[in-house]
């Protein structure tokens, strides 16, 4: 019934980190923590493994995963793209260099790209504001970030 | 006494046990504090008190801010005010509030005269709306057995705690947060795609229109105005305790006649009862609870026992999607209401020669889990249902007072024969332990040869979850069990899997202390006394029957005669046995 096919593997991997929890519902969060990290992102198949392995309902895992924002049910782009929305970035214009990613990559906060090369997110400072307005593309991060010059840095990872 | 409380509210003397809400000890002295998130059925597992809606706040001295009466508890000599400028205000506010984001439809809401909020914003005499909020727009869903819509959810948590804590079933839940949090079925999924077994006690305990039946009123009018159907009713045994609360009597008060008379007046063609069902059940179960054990006194070790009760559609659902590698153990026998509908559309239509397809059986039921059971596949001919729809007691009400009928001025009748005709073991079937008791007293007589020296079996009645009784069949001990609620289901059938039940027969019923609790009875709002009063009336009305055991029923033994032949004969196993299949939701 899952939209997103997932491998055996990755359930294998979810059911040995739920098992490194002993099983124990008090670590839902950490086990989703744990998943994501391994796995990239946290989709039904996966959360349905959780659920069987510490015996609490779907639906308990799923209100968790939604109430997060760090939880994602999607998988991440090749090239995950976080637009730092700390007050330093902010007083700078980070929430126009924000809309303008949106539109250039044509998707919303949380989304991937249907091609699967760009996700898109925001966090809270990453320790470079005298660069602010600042962005990051995987591990690269990019500084005195204008909205007019997104879409040379998109298409920067034409691949 | 060390463990008493002693305390003022509202400048009253207060002593309580210790551990008691302010709100249970404001009771006790007469002080109604109004609340809308809590529930608490007392002396069943049904409790919510998240403290969330803010509604129930009151002022205790000494304290900066105002405590939720719900989920604070008393401490000596503490000084409370529930009705003081500031709570009233803070009250008030609260209901504005939560107002701002609510559908303001209430003149077409089905949950119109019966809301909880809407009675709150009378007694708070809000009579404008103070904040406009920006309208949340959540996902709407009608089922076979309920209708969501969530646009009118006030985020209680009571659905979801029932679902949870007391069913165990898992399905709703909140999720997302802020603004857009709301109540929904496992990933956002419909119901249909879900572990739901359509019990709908989170209908029972919504306070406000979120949650519904689905209506089949409509429909069932259309049916009876159209002259060439002919058109049967069969009410079960719960909704002859329960009706009369839509009409101003206290509950407890059993109308069978004025139900009986009313259904005429609407239109019925035929006046029959499920409770004719209910014996037939006792009929064929029974038969195989004696096969069941025969076998396992004879040595067979392969036999399943316990043997389950299968009358109640949600439980069926339940192990079906939960327990599908245990389908051999619940009876095989169908539902009274679906036995009744099965005789009806053959036995009877064929004496009567009424074509089939011009049958329409109606169940009267209170329960929601039972619109789905009509839907099965395996209750239908050719396409064409054993029973074609069911409506709740509470759409009977509203038909009733529809078709300008008064309730109250109507004369008792009977039911019409031979469909009609039933047993007080029959009438126990809507409460818990009903079913058992009925197939214990056919069992014995059946088993023993001999008359029962009492006919009541107190040890299976009552409120609590689980109730285990040995019942001596003439040296055998018969050892039996009791559950409802689906999670106390659970814990039996956990220990089944586990082989550690020792019982040989079982009785489950999904809503608290029985369909006379039904998700589509009246609202008891939250009053365990009406259930209780029910439950009284139930065994009132079993006392009051000239049989009272369902193998001396004569129409029943008249079907069985003419037409069925023996209990689990070949007729019989075709109409009126049934098969399970695994939902397991993959």
């Amino acid at each position: 019934m899952s939209e997103i096919k997932v491998s055996c593997e990755a359930l294998r991997k979810t059911e040995e980190i739920c098992r490194n929890f002993n099983n124990d519902p008090g670590e839902l969060i950490s086990i989703l923590h744990e998943t994501q990290n391994t796995l990239g992102y946290l989709p039904e198949a996966v959360q349905r493994v959780i659920a069987r392995q510490l015996r609490i309902s779907a639906q308990k895992v799923y209100g968790v995963v939604t109430f997060y924002s760090f939880f994602s049910m999607v998988p991440k782009g090749k090239y995950p793209v976080s637009v730092c929305l700390g007050t330093a970035c902010y007083v700078r214009g980070s929430d126009k260099v924000l809309e303008e990613f949106k539109r250039v990559l044509g998707i919303e906060v949380g989304e991937t790209t249907p091609d699967g090369r760009f996700s898109l997110d925001c966090l809270r400072c990453v320790g470079a504001c005298g660069l602010a307005p600042v962005a990051t593309i995987g591990e690269k991060v990019y500084g005195r970030l204008n909205p007019s010059d997104i879409k040379k840095i998109v298409a920067e990872f034409d691949d | 006494m060390e463990n008493m409380i002693n305390l003022t509210i509202d400048n009253r003397a207060v002593c309580v046990p210790k551990g008691t809400t302010l709100l249970d000890a404001a009771e006790t002295v007469g002080i109604k504090i109004p609340a809308l998130c809590h529930i608490d059925l007392k002396g069943t597992c049904v409790k919510s008190s998240p403290a969330s809606c803010r509604i129930c706040v009151v002022e205790v001295a000494g304290r900066r801010n105002l405590a939720p009466a719900c989920a604070t508890t008393v401490t000596e000599g503490m000084v409370v005010l529930t009705n003081s400028a500031r709570v009233v205000r803070a009250r008030k506010t609260v209901a504005e509030l939560i107002l701002s984001d609510h559908p303001n439809d209430c003149l077409t809401c089905p949950k119109c005269g019966d809301c909880e909020l809407q009675e709150l914003v009378t007694r708070f005499n809000i009579r404008e709306m103070q904040y406009k909020g920006e309208q949340s727009s959540r996902k709407k869903e009608i089922t076979a057995a309920i209708t969501r819509n969530m646009d009118k959810c006030i985020l209680c948590r009571r659905c979801e705690s029932v679902c949870n804590n007391v069913q165990t079933v898992g399905v709703l839940g909140a999720v997302r947060r802020g603004f857009d949090t709301t109540i929904a079925p496992t990933f956002d999924r419909m119901f249909s795609e879900t572990d739901c077994t359509y019990c709908g006690q989170c209908v029972a305990v919504c306070p406000t229109g979120a949650l519904t039946e689905r209506d089949n009123t409509d429909r069932l009018l259309d049916d009876i105005c159209n002259p060439d159907k002919v058109v049967v009713a069969q009410p079960a045994p719960a909704v002859r305790v329960a009706l009369g609360e839509e009409f101003g009597y206290e509950p407890g008060t059993i109308v069978t006649g004025k139900l009986a008379t009313s259904l005429r007046r609407l239109g019925f063609d035929y006046v029959f009862d499920t409770d004719f069902g209910a014996d037939l059940t006792i009929m064929e179960e029974g038969a195989e609870i004696l096969s069941r054990l025969k076998a396992f006194l004879g040595g067979d070790k392969d036999v399943k026992l316990p043997i389950m009760t299968s009358c109640c559609p949600a439980w069926v659902n339940f192990y079906e999607h939960n327990y599908p590698d245990l389908l051999e153990y619940p009876s095989s026998a169908k539902s009274p209401a679906q036995m009744f509908g099965a005789i009806a559309k053959t036995y009877w239509a064929q004496k009567m020669g009424i074509p089939r397809e011009k049958l329409v059986v109606v169940s009267i039921m209170p329960c929601l889990a039972k619109k789905y059971e009509c839907e099965r596949d395996e209750f239908k001919v050719d396409g064409n249902p054993d029973v074609d729809y069911s409506i709740s007691t509470r759409e009977l009400a509203r038909l009733i007072k529809r078709s300008n009928i008064d309730f109250r001025s109507l004369e008792d009748t009977d039911f019409d024969k031979p469909l009609g005709e039933s047993s007080g073991a029959a009438a126990i079937f809507g409460a818990t332990g009903g079913v058992m008791e009925a197939a214990l007293r056919t069992v014995y007589e059946v088993y023993t040869g001999k008359t029962l020296p009492r006919i009541e079996f107190q040890e299976v009645r009552g409120l609590d979850g689980i109730k285990e009784a040995t019942i001596d069949l003439a040296g055998f001990p018969l050892k039996v069990c009791v559950a409802h609620t689906l999670g106390n289901a659970r814990y039996l059938m956990d220990k089944l899997r586990s082989g550690e039940l020792d019982y040989h027969v079982v009785e489950v019923m999904a809503c608290p202390g029985g369909c006379i609790d039904g998700a589509g009875q009246p609202y008891h709002h939250g009053d365990v006394e009406v259930i209780k009063a029910r439950a009284r009336a139930i065994y009132r009305e079993d006392e009051g029957k000239p049989i009272r055991k369902s193998h001396e029923n004569p129409d029943i033994q008249k079907l069985y005669r003419e037409f069925l032949g023996e209990p689990l004969g070949e007729r019989s196993h075709h109409l009126l046995h049934t098969r399970y299949f695994d939902k397991t939701v993959k």
